[in-house]
């Protein structure tokens, strides 16, 4: 029943959700550090735009990503002028709009984690010689650490189910978008229930496992707000 | 006395309403590629009856996955004539009403003008990038690109430049933003952009594919019957049958000498 | 020692309900207090020194060189302090021996200060070291944390009420590393308390504050003999002197400890010979006489001379500032005494000390 064109959905949407996972904790966790320490004024709207994807329907996300990833969008510009083409339809493009669809979901995990550290740890630190750097690593990370895996395992699960914005941008390019959300959607139009059903079973098995983790590693630690 | 004052009103207000009695709701399941014909064909049909039609745009396949499924319409309009076919097997649609109210044909076009030659000589050169076609599991259309393809032997090499839209209107849209520079629509599609706006295409020649009979037939589950049958009939009088042509259909009812 | 103003702190800082408003000038050597009761900006000002706070004017210059002046700040973790805060604070990531290792790797082996396994030892750690921070009593923690702040070798170590979190007996573990800190390091210290016996026992300078102003500044011993001093001390009025053993009387279990001016007997309290103690006489544990009496109870029996009257709390009382050679002590009495011995500066009575506390 799993053919050959699933192995590679499946592989697709694991590879998407694991590079999308990494880069997101690249950028959200400074991100996350600054947002948790600031007091400038540009926090609450920079905060607020950033959780435009928890509420923004995917559709209209995937719709403003391919205006602007294409030929006539400034994104699309800069990267025909960086002679790499445009990017929808691409893994690479579609990895850019999984970490803008799934930031929030990474940054407000994190976000809490570094909040509720509290200034001392880290006047400690500065007291004992570290530096804003040597804090924000040796001291920072550490104590914030469950709260960060949190939010790793939350941006993954979150991208393996992504489907609007692959809808609007993927093309169903087998290999490169035609991830696992898309192929049942397709199984589903063509009444192949048979195969939908494969698909969709395994993506629940999945899902719930990934939450029953996080929570499973919660339970040792602080308690976590998700915010949805 | 009083009764008789009271059935001269109810006389009077009886003939005052068109026969036909209320203004229905028709609601009809179109093929996507049909979307410009539709805007143009609706107010008429309102005109001339009453009526409102409220139709709902999507690819051939997934319109009839819906309707197996139950989904609350009145009349549907494929892009080929055997999914009705399949629907009125399965007790769906009623067999005796389906008709073909189009001859699709297809074209492979882009937005920017003098991109695509009149003779196809681009797509042979298969110098793009990418291409954009329909899901041919359930649009028609996309189907007949890829036969097309098939008969002029460009399929193997063309096959992994293709993106596939979800619907004929997805692949029309991928190919509108300019994010790929060709793609294979409805001819109807591109007659119902504003004579400026047109882009460049080429006319496939109809012997490149199965033939794109587009069939209409009334279902089973109407919830207004007797307005649904009035838009089938609509759609095959000579005022709608004229718009349809307009837009670069065939219909069966006269050959098009489309260029 | 020197008195040499080698911390100069003028500092102005505001919030909405509070106000900080001082200009010290601190010797860069033994161990300066900063006493008052809570919200008298105290804390503040440690966490100002220390560069925690960033007041809006301040001029912060340690040994001459400028922590803050002007626009000039020097962030808190170039500024070479060591600090320990009221709860101890320990990274609860690391086990102690991280805490400790945190400090020490972040050290500079060419500045003077306490290795690793003088640290330990001095704090009496050594077999903590494996265990979390959860796992530690709080006395423990705390000593933990002293170490830690001395490994980093700060020139100056700047403690918030260390022993306030603690219980009595905790506080009876870790006040003689305090001590032995002090003898042994020769490290200036900054230390904040509300605590008279703290102060007693640790403050070589005091500096006392109230509503973010310092009300008096100066020596331990000069102030403590002050009629006027600033904040009540109650039953804890009296002065601490720098004395040491002289002699020990096995018989009696007694001691002789001799100060700058006279001596005293006390209680043995195991010290050495020639080891330097401080001795705390409270004052209402002195009585004036004016002739010399061998004939009581009380052992010490003092020439002293008057030098201020002033008056007490409750109006039937006075407080004597007594002077002996260069030490000072402060008796309390009554108003009807003083007029009775006619008191008047000048007059030479007889100090009868009924007790003495060995710190």
């Amino acid at each position: 029943m799993i053919t050959a064109l699933h192995w590679q959905a499946i592989w697709l949407t694991l590879k998407l959700a694991a590079v999308t996972t990494a880069v997101l904790m690249l950028v959200a966790t400074p991100l996350a550090w600054w947002l948790a320490r600031t007091r400038s004024r540009l926090k609450q709207p920079l905060a607020a735009l950033f959780a435009l994807p928890l509420v923004l329907p995917p559709t209209v996300l995937g719709f403003y990503l391919l205006l602007l990833m294409g030929p006539h969008g400034p994104v699309g510009a800069f990267t025909q002028w960086l002679g790499i083409g445009t990017l929808p339809f691409t893994f690479t493009g579609l990895v850019i709009a999984s970490v803008i669809y799934s930031l929030p979901f990474a940054l407000q995990p994190a976000q809490t984690a570094f909040e509720s550290l509290g200034p001392r740890p880290l006047e400690v630190a500065a007291t004992l010689r570290a530096g804003p750097w040597d804090r924000a690593v040796h001291v920072a990370l550490p104590l914030a650490r469950n709260g960060l895996l949190s939010a790793a395992v939350l941006a993954f699960a979150h991208t393996i189910g992504e489907f609007g914005v692959v809808l609007m941008i993927g093309g169903n390019i087998p290999g490169a978008t035609q991830v696992l959300s898309v192929t049942v959607f397709n199984h589903v139009e063509a009444m192949e229930y048979v195969e939908a059903h494969w698909l969709a079973g395994g993506m629940v098995a999945f899902s719930f496992t990934a939450l029953l983790g996080l929570y499973a590693l919660n339970r040792r630690a602080a308690p976590l707000s998700l915010v949805n | 006395m009083k009764r008789h004052l009271l059935g001269a009103l109810l006389l009077a207000a009886a003939s005052v309403l068109p026969a036909g009695a209320s203004a229905d709701a028709v609601n009809a399941a179109v093929a996507a590629n049909f979307g410009g014909a539709i805007k143009r064909l609706a107010p008429l049909f309102a005109q001339k009856t009453g009526h409102t039609l409220v139709p709902s745009f999507g690819a051939t396949g997934a319109l009839y996955a819906q309707i197996r499924n139950g989904a609350p319409f009145d009349v549907f309009l494929s892009a080929d004539d055997t999914t009705p076919r399949k629907l009125a097997d399965g007790g769906g649609a009623l067999a005796d009403t389906q008709f073909v109210y189009a001859r699709g044909r297809l074209a492979l076009w882009s937005a920017t003008p003098g991109s695509v030659d009149d003779k196809g000589e681009v797509l042979r050169r298969a110098a793009f990038t990418r291409l954009a076609i329909a899901n041919p599991k359930t649009a028609p259309y996309g189907q007949a690109a890829i036969e097309t393809l098939g008969a002029l032997g460009l399929l193997e090499r063309v096959q992994p430049l293709l993106v596939t839209g979800e619907s004929i209107a997805q692949a029309q849209q991928f190919v509108a933003s300019g994010n790929v520079p060709l793609g294979f629509i409805a001819l109807g599609q591109v007659m119902a952009l504003a004579p400026g706006e047109r882009g460049s295409w080429w006319l496939v020649p109809a012997e490149l594919h199965r033939p794109i009979d587009q069939a209409a037939v009334l279902l089973a589950g109407a919830k207004s019957p007797a307005a649904a049958r009035a838009f089938l009939a609509f759609l095959q009088s000579p005022e709608a049958q004229e718009i349809i042509r307009g837009l670069g259909y065939d219909t069966p009812t006269s050959e098009a000498t489309t260029p | 020692m020197a008195n040499d103003p080698s911390i100069q702190a003028r500092v102005l800082l505001e919030y909405p309900d509070f106000r900080l408003d001082v200009d010290l000038a601190l010797p860069a050597a033994g161990v300066t207090v900063l006493f008052g009761h809570s919200g008298s900006g105290k804390t503040t000002l440690l966490r100002c020194l220390a560069g925690l706070e960033r007041p809006r004017t301040a001029r912060i210059v340690f040994r001459g060189a400028p922590w803050q002046a002007g626009p000039h700040f020097v962030p808190a973790h170039r500024r070479p302090i060591g600090y320990v805060f009221q709860e101890a604070s320990l990274f609860p990531h690391l086990s102690a021996r991280g805490n400790l290792e945190f400090a020490r790797r972040r050290a500079d082996p060419r500045d003077a200060g306490v290795d690793f396994a003088q640290a330990v030892e001095l704090l009496g750690i050594g077999h903590l070291l494996q265990r979390r921070p959860a796992e530690l009593s709080g006395g423990e923690r705390q000593r933990v944390a002293i170490a830690r702040a001395l490994l980093i070798r700060p020139q100056l170590l700047l403690m918030d009420e260390p022993l306030a979190s603690l219980d009595l007996p905790r506080k009876r573990e870790v006040l003689p590393c305090l001590e032995r800190l002090k003898a042994e390091l020769g490290l200036p210290i900054v230390y904040v308390s509300h605590s008279p016996d703290e102060v007693a026992r640790l403050a070589d300078h005091l500096v006392v504050l109230e509503q973010g102003r310092a009300l008096a500044a100066g020596p331990l011993a000069e102030l403590l003999s002050r009629l006027d001093f600033p904040v009540h001390l109650g039953e804890d009025a009296g002065v601490v002197l720098e004395a040491s053993v002289s002699e020990r009387d096995a018989r009696w279990h007694l001691a002789k400890v001799v100060f700058p001016g006279g001596e005293l007997w006390v209680r043995d309290g195991g010290q050495a010979l020639g080891e330097r103690v401080r001795v705390r006489v409270l004052a209402r544990d002195i009585s004036l006489a004016l002739g010399h009496h061998d004939d009581s109870s009380i052992l010490n029996s003092l020439p002293v001379t008057v030098e201020a009257i002033g008056a007490d709390q409750h109006p039937g009382l006075a407080l004597v500032r007594l002077a002996l050679g260069e030490s000072r002590l402060v008796a309390r009495v009554t108003q009807r005494s003083a007029t009775h011995l006619a008191l008047e500066p000048g007059k030479r009575v007889w100090a009868q000390i009924k007790s003495a506390a060995l710190l």
